[in-house]
C-alpha cells in the first residue's frame, strides 16, 4: 500500500549525516554572481536558458517565414535556412529544455523539496553554471565566425557535417558547435552529480524515497539518465572533432568531396548515428520526465486531490527511464542498418508506450472526483496532457517500423517531435513558472496576462503542429527550405504552410506577453504569502518567501507523510503539509 | 465550463480535420499498400484513444470543477483499475505492433525474381546503373570515381562492360516487375524517396543498402532526397518513369553501356549528357 497518513507511533530516525555548514556569501559578487546557493544558480540557469531559447524562437520565425512565403523571403538562402534550423534545434533541445528542467527547476526545487539546505556540492554546482554559460557563449560565437554556424541539422550527421557542401562544415561552425557541446556535457555532469547525490543523501529526516514528490522523481531519474547517456554524445563529438581537425576516420568513409577524393578511409557514418541516438533517445526522455513529474504535482495541488496511483507513477518513471536506453534505433529504421534490428527496436519502442500510457491515465484519473481549480498552472497542466497524448500517439505511427518507412524524414516527424517535446513540456514549463513564481519572488503573476498567454499558446501551437502531420503524410520531406514546383504537392499544401506560419508568429507574439508579465510582476504582482496554492510539499513550508539562504531557518523540517495529503477525510483543511505530524482525525483513514 | 467546451471542440475539430482533410498519402504506385493499411488501422486506434481520453477529461473538468463546498475524493490507488488499464493498453499496442512486424518481415525479404537496379547518389544528383544482358552488376569502388567514371564502376570486372549507366537522367522501370534497389553513395548520406512507392532507404557511403518494391502503375514520379546532404539537399531531384514493357525496352535500347561510355571518352565525345544534372548543380550553388 502507498505510504499515506502516518501512524501515531512512527519512529522517525535521526539524521544519518551531520549538517554541513553552508558557504555564506560576504560580498555582492559572491551573493548574486558567483553564488553557491542553488536557488541563485537555478535562476542563473533559467535566465540563460530562456535568453538563448528566445534566440532559438526568433530563428524559428525566420524558418517559418521562408516555409510559408518562399517567394517573399527568397533572400533567405538554403545555407542560411539550414543554419537557422540547426541552431534552433540544438538550442531548444539541449541549451533550453535540458538546461531549464535540470539546471533551472532541478537546482531550485530539489533541495527545497527534499528538505535540504542546499545541494551537497555547492562549489561544483556553481562551477557547473559557469561552464554552461561558457558553452552557450561558444555556441553563440559560431554565429559570428567566418562561414557562420553549422547547418548540418541538430543531429550533425557525418560525413556531411564536416564537409564543404554543408554550411560551417569546413570552417569554424561545426568546430565551435562540437566544443560547445563538450563543455555543456562537462558542466552537466557536475550538476548532475549534485542532483543525484542530494536526492540520495540529503533528504531530511522522515523523507523516504516513496514520500518524495513526483517532481523530484522526474528530475532525479532524468539526471541519472543524463549521466549515462551524455557520454555517448561526448564520445561522438570528440571523434567528429578528430575527423574534422586531424583527418581521422571514425565516421568518414572513402568519399568524393566536391570532386576530390578525400583522404579519409574506413570510417562508419552509421557508428555516429548509433552513438548519437544512444544519447539522443534518452535525451528526449530527459526532457520529458521532469515535465511528467512536475505536471503530476501541478494537477494534484490544483485539483486538491492526491495523484492517482503514486507508486505506479514512480515505477513508470523508472521503467520509462530504463527502457529509453533500448529504443534508440527507431530513429534509424531507414538508415540502412542491419534490417533485423527493426524487429527489436519496434518492439521495445511500442513497449515503452505502456508505462507512458499509464501515466496519462493516472493524470486523468486524478481529475476524476477532484476539486478542480482552473488556475493557470492547472490550465497549462491540462493543455500538457492533451498535447502530450497527441504527440505520443503520433509516435506510435513512427515506432511501428514499417509505417515509419514512408513517414521518416518527412514533416510528420517534425510535427510529432514538436508536439511531444516542443509543445507539451514547454506548456509544463509555463505552468511550473506560474506555480512557483510566487515562491521565488513572493508575488503572483498577473492573471489576465496569463490567460491571454495560455489560450494563444495552447490553441496556437495545436494549430501549428496538428495540421503539420498531414503535410508529412502527403510525403513532403523535412529540412526542405522550399518545395519549388513539385508535381505531387497540391497548392493547398502551400496554403496550409502559410496558415501555419501565421499561427507561429501569433504564438511568438504571445510569448512577449509572458516575458512582460515575468518582469512586471516582480514589482507589481499581488503579494503571494508563503503558500498561496495551499500545497503540501516542503518548498511551501520555508522560513519566509522568497526562501532565505539555508531554506528552512534554524531547524530542518521533519517529514511524517507523503506529498499528496489533499482532501484527507476528516482533516481540518483540504491539505496537510508533509512536515505536519499525525493529526487526530474523525472517521476512518484511507 | 468554457474549458470543457474547448476540449470538446478540439476533439471534434481534430476528427473533422482528419475526415475532411485533402492532405492524405499521395496515391500509391507500388505493392506496399500493406503499409497504407497498417497506417489506417493506426489512425483508427489512436484517433479513438485520443478522443476518448480528451472527452473524458472534458467531462471531469465540467463535473468536478470547484464550487462552494465541493471536496475531492481521497483514493491513493486502485490496483484493480490500474491493472485493467495496463492490460488493455498492452493489448492495443500489440494489435498495432503485430501486423506491423509481419509487413516489415515482408519488406526486408527480397523476392527471388527481383531484378537489381543500382542507385548511386552524389551531391546533388541521382545516377543509376542497370545490369545488362548478363544480369549482373560489376563491382564498384568510390576510389574509382572520376570525371570519366562518375559511378566508380570497376573497369577490370568483366560484368561491368554491359552495365547501363544513367548519369543525372531519368530512371525507367517496367511496370509490374519486382525490383531490388541497390543503393550506394559516393559522398554523404542521402535517401532515395519516391512518396508514391512508399518504400525507401538511405544511401550511405562505404555501405551498400537496399529496399525492394514492385511498381504497380505507369507514370512519372519525382525522386526527392530525404536525408540532409548539404546545401543542395532540397534541389536534389530525380525522375522515375514506370513504363509498359514495350516502352521500357525502347528506353533501354537508347541507353549507353559502361563500355560505350568508356569508349566515347577515348574518342573525346561528350563526357556527360547535358540536361538535368547541370541544372541541379547550378541551382544548388
Amino acid at each position: 500500500m502507498t505510504d499515506v497518513t502516518p501512524q501515531g507511533t512512527e519512529f522517525i530516525p535521526p539524521a544519518e549525516v551531520t549538517e554541513v555548514e553552508l558557504y555564506h556569501p560576504h560580498s555582492w559578487w559572491t551573493r548574486y554572481v558567483f553564488s553557491q546557493d542553488a536557488k541563485v544558480i537555478a535562476i542563473q540557469y533559467a535566465g540563460t536558458a530562456m535568453s538563448i531559447g528566445f534566440v532559438a524562437l526568433v530563428l524559428s520565425w525566420l524558418m517559418r517565414l521562408k516555409l510559408g512565403f518562399p517567394d517573399t523571403f527568397s533572400f533567405i538562402s538554403a545555407d542560411a535556412y539550414f543554419q537557422f534550423m540547426t541552431m534552433h534545434g540544438m538550442i531548444m533541445v539541449i541549451y533550453l529544455l535540458t538546461a531549464l528542467f535540470l539546471g533551472g527547476f532541478g537546482n531550485y526545487l530539489i533541495p527545497l523539496m527534499v528538505g535540504a539546505r542546499d545541494m551537497v556540492f555547492p562549489y561544483v554546482n556553481m562551477l557547473s553554471y559557469w561552464i554552461y554559460l561558457l558553452a552557450v557563449l561558444v555556441l553563440v560565437s559560431s554565429f559570428f565566425a567566418p562561414g557562420g554556424p553549422t547547418g548540418a541539422g541538430w543531429t550533425l550527421y557525418p560525413p556531411q557535417a564536416i564537409t564543404s557542401g554543408t554550411p560551417g562544415g569546413s570552417s569554424w561552425g561545426i568546430i565551435l558547435m562540437l566544443i560547445s557541446l563538450i563543455l555543456f556535457i562537462i558542466g552537466f555532469t557536475m550538476g548532475g552529480l549534485n542532483y543525484v547525490v542530494t536526492v540520495l543523501q540529503a533528504r531530511t529526516r522522515g523523507m523516504t524515497l516513496m514520500r518524495l514528490p513526483l517532481t523530484v522523481w522526474g528530475i532525479f531519474t532524468a539526471t541519472v539518465m543524463a549521466l549515462l547517456a551524455f557520454p555517448a554524445l561526448f564520445v561522438a563529438c570528440v571523434m567528429m572533432l578528430f575527423d574534422r581537425l586531424i583527418g581521422a576516420s571514425f565516421f568518414m568513409p572513402a568519399m568524393v568531396d566536391m570532386g576530390q577524393q578525400s583522404a579519409h578511409n574506413g570510417g562508419s557514418p552509421l557508428m555516429y548515428q548509433h552513438l548519437f541516438w544512444f544519447f539522443g533517445h534518452p535525451e528526449v526522455y530527459i526532457v520529458a520526465l521532469p515535465a511528467f513529474g512536475i505536471v503530476s504535482d501541478l494537477i494534484s495541488t490544483h485539483a486538491r486531490k492526491n495523484i492517482f496511483g503514486y507508486r505506479m507513477m514512480v515505477w513508470a518513471i523508472i521503467v520509462i527511464g530504463a527502457l529509453s536506453f533500448v529504443v534508440w534505433a527507431h530513429h534509424m529504421y531507414v538508415s540502412g542498418m542491419y534490417p533485423y534490428f527493426g524487429f527489436f527496436f519496434a518492439t521495445t519502442t511500442l513497449i515503452i508506450a505502456v508505462p507512458t500510457a499509464i501515466k496519462v491515465y493516472n493524470w486523468v484519473l486524478t481529475l476524476w472526483r477532484g476539486d478542480i481549480h482552473l488556475t493557470l498552472p492547472m490550465l497549462f497542466a491540462l493543455a500538457f496532457i492533451i498535447t502530450f497524448i497527441n504527440g505520443g500517439l503520433s509516435g506510435l505511427f513512427l515506432g511501428n517500423v514499417v509505417v515509419d518507412v514512408p513517414l521518416s524524414d518527412t514533416m510528420f516527424v517534425v510535427a510529432h517531435f514538436h508536439m511531444v517535446m516542443g509543445v507539451a513540456p514547454v506548456l509544463v514549463v509555463f505552468g511550473a513558472i506560474y506555480h512557483w513564481y510566487p515562491k521565488i519572488t513572493g508575488r503572483m503573476l498577473n492573471e489576465t496576462l496569463g490567460r491571454i498567454h495560455f489560450w494563444v499558446t495552447f490553441l496556437g501551437t495545436y494549430m501549428i503542429f496538428f495540421p503539420m502531420h498531414y503535410i508529412g503524410l502527403v510525403g513532403i520531406p523535412r529540412r526542405y527550405p522550399e518545395l519549388g514546383d513539385t508535381a505531387f504537392v497540391p497548392p493547398s499544401v502551400h496554403t496550409l504552410n502559410e496558415f501555419i506560419t501565421i499561427a507561429a508568429l501569433v504564438v511568438g507574439a504571445a510569448q512577449l506577453v509572458f516575458l512582460f508579465n515575468l518582469l512586471w510582476s516582480i514589482r507589481h504582482g499581488r503579494p503571494a504569502g508563503d503558500n498561496p496554492w495551499r500545497a503540501t510539499t516542503l518548498e511551501w513550508q520555508t522560513a519566509g518567501t522568497p526562501p532565505p539562504h539555508g531554506n528552512f531557518g534554524k531547524e530542518l523540517p521533519v517529514v511524517y507523510r507523503w506529498a499528496y495529503d489533499y482532501s484527507v477525510p476528516g482533516a481540518p483543511e483540504d491539505f496537510i503539509p508533509q512536515n505536519v505530524p499525525d493529526l487526530p482525525t474523525q472517521g476512518s483513514r484511507a | 465550463m468554457a474549458v470543457a467546451l474547448v476540449l470538446v471542440v478540439i476533439v471534434v475539430g481534430s476528427v473533422l480535420f482528419h475526415v475532411l482533410s485533402p492532405w492524405w498519402s499521395t496515391p500509391i504506385a507500388s505493392n506496399w499498400s500493406y503499409i497504407d493499411n497498417t497506417m489506417v488501422v493506426t489512425f483508427w486506434i489512436t484517433g479513438t484513444v485520443f478522443s476518448a481520453i480528451v472527452l473524458f477529461m472534458a467531462y471531469c473538468i465540467y463535473r468536478f470543477r470547484h464550487r462552494e463546498g465541493s471536496q475531492a475524493a481521497y483514493e491513493p490507488e486502485n490496483r484493480k483499475l490500474e491493472t485493467w488499464l495496463t492490460a488493455v493498453t498492452a493489448l492495443g499496442v500489440t494489435a498495432l505492433l503485430a501486423p506491423g512486424l509481419f509487413v516489415w518481415s515482408h519488406f526486408i525479404t527480397v523476392p527471388k525474381d527481383a531484378t537489381e537496379v543500382e542507385v548511386v547518389a552524389q551531391q546533388w544528383q541521382w545516377n543509376f546503373r542497370l545490369p545488362g544482358a548478363s544480369g549482373k552488376l560489376g563491382s564498384s569502388n568510390t576510389r574509382l570515381v572520376s570525371t570519366d567514371n562518375p559511378l566508380g564502376v570497376n573497369p577490370d570486372d568483366p560484368n561491368s562492360k554491359d552495365n547501363i549507366i544513367v548519369v543525372g537522367e531519368d530512371l525507367h522501370l517496367p511496370v509490374g516487375k519486382p525490383v531490388k534497389m541497390v543503393l550506394r553513395s559516393i559522398d554523404v548520406v542521402h535517401d532515395f524517396y519516391v512518396p508514391e512507392f512508399r518504400a525507401r532507404m538511405d544511401l550511405v557511403p562505404g555501405m551498400v543498402t537496399y529496399f525492394w518494391f514492385t511498381p504497380t502503375r505507369t507514370g512519372t514520379f519525382e525522386v526527392l532526397c530525404a536525408k540532409l546532404c548539404g546545401v543542395g539537399h532540397a534541389f536534389m531531384r530525380g525522375v522515375v518513369k514506370v513504363d509498359t514493357e514495350q516502352d521500357y525496352q525502347a528506353w533501354l535500347q537508347q541507353q549507353q553501356t559502361f563500355a560505350q561510355m568508356t569508349a566515347a571518352q577515348k574518342t573525346g565525345a561528350l563526357e556527360r549528357p547535358a540536361g538535368s544534372a547541370n541544372e541541379v548543380a547550378a541551382k544548388a550553388n
